[in-house]
């Protein structure tokens, strides 16, 4: 009975030569991506699990952490007002400047569908901004431009509308300078709806125009539909990004006047690097993970009832 | 309406269509203009006359008064920093990217979904869940204050040119693969000498987009840089724009030009890359 396994384990002992064993393809295949997971492992799982455990900590950088329990998200939701600021500002932020860009990229990519020699200009031009946006040199020129002696007020000086306020100083307009900054770089999303657009049928347009349906109906009743999957994949993405937002309240606005632009993620960035506060900004960080995902989540299981994939039921 | 009338009134619409949208093209690249024509206006005059565009004369001392830096360092040392950091990190996130993909792409093995489910989540991941564990890891390896931690972790694929690279790999035939195999080249080989040339274009958008991101990076060199010699230039710039260090805004904005430059060139020599990665893919940033 146990003599039939024999051989074959022997013949399995036998070693395979190196190159044998490096040339199966579910060997090559890890060593293909044994970078990816390298990487991961080191600087994602890892990390997650200990900025996990941090979060239930009070760790400074210099003492050992010590357990504190949920006493981090606590104080978040009951004691610090400067975070739930923070929190509300980012919805804010999110909430208005990701539908407004949107809405900027696909009114301005169905006016780019109109073929003419210099379309491939308007397209860079509009483009532009998106490529150079997110750069400190903007975010610089970007702070003047609103400043009371800026260019705007100038302009307008120059209009006679006699204006000193500085946008960026004052609590009701330092937001809306830097949703401006977002909306301003609709460009990359117009030109995903722009190849969105490229690929409905030019046979369904004719087939409506048979049938009597002018353009704005045209629009309606069949650019929209078949454009959901694209404006979906946008509003993913760019509702994620919207959450993340750092640079332009840092650089622009350092979160004030009065906590008025205080992003999640530069309260975040204080805590850890400033008030060095770093069990309280793991959990907040941890907070900000349930919210992206909450959000995707939500985005998803709405997907299916405005998204229309071609083919699909 | 005559052959005649429908003529001239396409003719309106046209000509009404192209000024709106040259003028409002104008108004969306006014802010760039203002600030590279602010940087040959006279310093002093930047803000008195800001609602004037072009400047009553050039001049040029913007440059060379901004050029010397701060800090003991000239924006020299600021450039060479961005580049050498944008090129490692670009080179190592290319690379290890193309060869990921290939795994993915073409290869099966017990387990790849799930390793691919964990590339698509570190796409959404926020940096602020890893931020400060890998800031300890980094500070523990002495690292901080060095160009490591902004480039080492580059050389392990990113998610969004791992994704670009498999769709691409995807539209190689596979006949091509199955060819090589019989002929005796094993999967490396497959690799090295059929997909990586054939996979070319993908390599240059990877490449492009990479040193971009990279060279506009501010939140990296927030966290790990912290004295001058190892500035990138958008730090520097930060820096250099903070009221307490100087109000030179000439310089400001000469030195801010001259940092956009690299990426306009680029964007001008590979635009047609650019508006294609970015429709096939949906990159972003």
């Amino acid at each position: 009975m146990t003599a039939m396994p024999q051989p074959r384990r022997a013949k399995r002992k036998k070693p395979a030569s190196l190159s044998e064993f490096l040339c199966r393809e579910s060997v090559a295949g890890y060593m293909f991506i044994s970078l990816f997971i390298i990487g991961f492992l080191v600087f994602t799982i890892i990390p997650m699990i200990a900025s996990l455990y941090l979060s239930f900590t009070n760790y400074n950088i210099l003492g050992d952490a010590k357990w504190i329990g949920i006493a981090n998200y606590v104080k978040m939701f009951t004691r610090d007002s400067k975070y739930l600021k923070s929190l509300s500002v980012t919805f804010f932020y999110a909430f208005v400047s990701v539908p407004l860009k949107l809405l900027m990229a696909l009114i301005v990519a169905m006016i780019m569908t109109r073929q003419s020699r210099v379309t491939g200009l308007y397209r860079s031009v509009y483009y532009l901004p998106s490529i150079i946006g997110g750069s400190v040199a903007v975010a610089v020129m970007w702070k003047q431009l609103f400043a009371s002696d800026g260019v705007i007020n100038s302009v307008l000086q120059a209009l006679s509308i006699n204006s000193t306020k500085s946008w960026i100083g004052s609590r009701d307009s330092a937001i809306w300078v830097l949703i401006l900054l977002t909306v301003w770089q609709f460009g990359s999303s117009m030109l995903i709806f722009l190849a969105g657009l490229k690929q409905i049928p030019k046979t369904y347009y004719e087939a409506a125009t048979i049938d009597g349906a002018g353009k704005v109906r045209g629009f309606f009743s069949i650019t929209l539909p078949l454009l959901t999957p694209t404006i979906f994949f946008n509003l993913v993405m760019q509702t994620i990004n919207g959450f993340m937002v750092f640079n332009s309240g840092y650089i622009i606005t350092q979160g004030k006047p009065l906590n008025s632009t205080l992003f999640y993620a530069l309260y975040l960035y204080q805590k850890a690097f400033t008030d060095y506060d770093m069990g309280y900004a793991c959990a907040m960080a941890w907070v900000l993970l349930v919210i992206i995902g909450l959000m995707t989540a939500l985005l998803f299981s709405s997907s299916k009832r405005w998204v229309f994939y071609q083919g699909a039921r | 309406m005559t052959h005649m009338g429908m003529k001239k009134q396409r003719m309106i619409s046209s000509v009404v269509y192209h000024l709106l949208v040259a003028a409002f093209g104008f108004i969306m690249i006014y802010p760039l203009l203002w600030m590279v024509m602010s940087s040959f206006k006279e310093s002093s005059t930047i803000f008195r006359e800001a609602h004037r565009l072009i400047p009553e004369s050039f001049h040029f001392e913007n440059y060379t008064n901004g050029w010397r830096g701060f800090g003991g360092y000239t924006f020299g040392t600021f450039f060479k920093n961005s580049f050498i950091i944008s090129v490692t990190a670009s080179i190592g996130a290319v690379l290890s990217s193309a060869i990921i993909a290939f795994g993915f792409a073409r290869l099966r093995f017990p387990g790849r979904n799930i390793w691919f489910t964990c590339v698509m989540m570190t796409m959404m991941l926020p940096f602020q869940v890893v931020m400060i564990p890998q800031f300890l890891i980094f500070q523990q390896l002495n690292w901080i204050n060095t160009m490591l931690p902004i480039t080492v972790p580059y050389f392990f694929g990113q998610a969004f040119f791992i994704f670009q690279n498999m769709q691409f790999i995807r539209g190689i035939p596979m006949e091509l693969d199955e060819s090589a195999r019989i002929d005796g080249c094993s999967y490396y080989g497959i690799f090295v000498w059929i997909i990586l040339p054939l996979i070319k274009p993908s390599i240059i958008t990877t490449s492009i987009f990479s040193f971009m991101w990279r060279w506009d990076d501010f939140f990296g060199a927030l966290l790990y840089l912290n004295s001058p010699s190892k500035y990138t230039l958008s730090i520097a710039l930060k820096m250099f724009s903070d009221p307490s260090a100087q109000s030179d805004w000439g310089a400001m904005f000469a030195m801010s030009t001259l940092s956009i430059i690299p990426i306009l060139v680029i964007f001008l020599i590979f635009q047609k890359n650019l508006t294609d990665g970015i429709a096939t893919e949906g990159l972003k940033e």
